[in-house]
């Protein structure tokens, strides 16, 4: 698993990349209300706003981390937002991503380095 | 309300410490009870605690939650004897404050000359005196108001040495009533001095949630023994500002500085059924207040626009500052969202704006613009969950 200092976490799973929020980033946000996932199929850059996480107190976007393409996201957290405090490693994915090279997560921190950010 | 309405926040915005935040008297007991603390109104105050917004809103319509609403003002008039101070009051507020009942309490608001509002407050009739409670974010301003305007005879006393606590909800009664038995006698507004904790407290049963409740004014020093055995009472939570603010949007009320200000008249505020007969038109003391032209002239002509209840059809919240529009394509923006979240108890995105007075009517068909894009709305009535006080 791969962090971001924007609080995502990066998985590979085959030759895709699954793309959530940390638990850290789900406890700051509180009780998410509602979210809004890309299309699938939707070509973006590093930094696109992709994705909308409500919660009670606030908005918030989900960036790309990476140039690539959307190729699956994940419906049960727009029908149950509740999730992403649930389980936000787990069943509460947010989308999937193909990106040309895999070796550019290693720019990523690892859970070490992402401890040490989050204090 | 701190942190709605900001649009796009970041996952990551904490709040920077600023050194001159005034600190609450229960600063030590909020963050033993693991209170996230943000800046509000130059306070630093708990915005939510370790059961998070959600279960703290349920909780207060399911059974009680304790405030900390310290940092609002606590003012004292006296004069001659109440009626004098009543009338003073009755030339900057325009609500029928002499003829209130000895511990009888009502709401109301500063106007200014242009008919807008300053602050909105709560007035209590305790015999010998008026007493007052203000917003904070307004405090200084409606004191320096009060002392400018109401004459010599009139003495403003402003209560540093009581913290305020709010017990809401179905269980506040039973509850407080364990500490003394005499709240329970107590009605919807009435005004009572009560021992609690071998101390006298104020009390009205009243509140900005929707339910039942107590609003205690206790000298601080005995703040946190009341605040301890009220929360050791199982039927009890603490609740942040966050939940505050859902509880008091679900319930229709105004928040000052978002759904009021001097930019909103009363009329379109929808709150003239807070302004008696005896202050309008034709009143034994109608008019004699700032503004009054406006207003009377609003209250049998109507305004322009008015302040409504609005739900989105989907499950985006429409928070403070979306735009409102007519059409799903096309024109100019008719108003905005000035309050809005969701509605933990409603279980959906609910919202108040300003709209004209020709779109006003419940089921009113709008559009609210979020991200760029034109989402549906309803006009809906006020309160959208129905009020729960002990008439």
């Amino acid at each position: 698993m791969k962090y971001t200092e924007e609080h995502e976490w990066l998985r590979v799973e085959g030759d895709v990349v699954v793309v959530g929020i940390t638990e850290h980033a789900s406890a700051q946000l509180g009780d998410v209300v509602f979210v809004e996932l890309p299309e699938v199929g939707t070509m973006v850059a590093t930094g696109d706003e992709v994705a909308v996480i409500e919660s009670v107190k606030a908005a918030s976007d989900i960036c790309a981390p990476l140039d690539g393409e959307i190729v699956a996201v994940n419906d049960a957290i727009v029908d149950e937002p509740g999730k992403v405090n649930e389980d936000p490693l787990g069943e509460a994915w947010f989308f999937k991503m193909k990106i040309d090279d895999l070796s550019a997560l290693d720019q990523f921190m690892d859970e070490d380095a992402y401890n040490d950010l989050i204090g | 309300m701190p942190e709605g309405g900001n649009g796009s926040a970041g996952l990551m915005k904490t709040g920077d410490a600023m050194s001159d935040l005034k600190i609450l008297p229960l600063d030590g007991l909020h963050r033993e009870l693991g209170a996230k603390m943000v800046p509000f109104a130059g306070y630093d105050m708990p915005v939510q605690y370790a059961a998070g917004v959600m279960k703290e809103h349920l909780h207060t319509r399911a059974a009680a939650g304790l405030f900390d609403v310290s940092h609002m003002g606590q003012v004292i008039l006296r004069g001659a004897d109440f009626e004098t101070v009543a009338l003073a009051m009755e030339t900057l507020v325009p609500v029928n404050i002499a003829g209130l009942g000895e511990n009888r309490q009502r709401y109301g608001f500063f106007t200014d000359d242009q008919g807008g509002i300053l602050d909105d407050l709560m007035l209590a009739n305790r015999g010998d005196h008026l007493f007052v409670v203000v917003n904070a974010a307004c405090k200084d301003a409606d004191i320096a108001h009060m002392r400018a305007k109401l004459p010599a005879g009139v003495t403003v006393e402003v209560i540093e040495d009581r913290a305020l606590l709010a017990l809401q909800g179905p269980a506040a009664e039973t509850v407080l009533a364990g500490l003394n038995p005499a709240v329970a006698d107590m009605t919807f507004m009435d005004v009572a001095t009560v021992s609690l904790c071998g101390v006298d407290c104020w009390i009205s049963r009243s509140g900005y949630t929707g339910e039942d409740g107590y609003e205690i004014s206790v000298p601080v020093a005995q703040a946190e023994e009341l605040a301890r055995a009220l929360l050791a009472d199982d039927a009890v939570l603490p609740i942040g500002l966050g939940a505050r603010d859902s509880l008091r949007l679900e319930g229709g009320l105004c928040l000052y500085g978002h759904d009021i200000d001097t930019g909103t008249t009363p009329v379109q505020a929808g709150l003239t059924w807070a302004i008696q007969k005896i202050r309008r038109t034709g009143g034994a003391r109608g008019g004699g207040f700032p503004g009054a032209d406006r207003i009377l002239s609003e209250l049998e002509n109507g305004a322009s626009r008015a302040r409504v209840g609005l739900r989105p059809e989907g499950r985006a919240p429409m928070r403070e500052g979306v735009a409102l529009f007519a059409d799903a394509e096309g024109g100019t923006a008719i108003g905005a969202v000035t309050s809005g979240g969701f509605g933990p108890s409603v279980e959906a995105p609910v919202a108040m704006g300003y709209v004209p007075a020709d779109l006003a009517a419940p089921g009113t068909q709008l559009w609210g613009e979020v991200r760029g894009k034109r989402l549906p709305v309803q006009v809906a009535a006020l309160p959208f969950v129905p009020a729960n006080f002990k008439r």
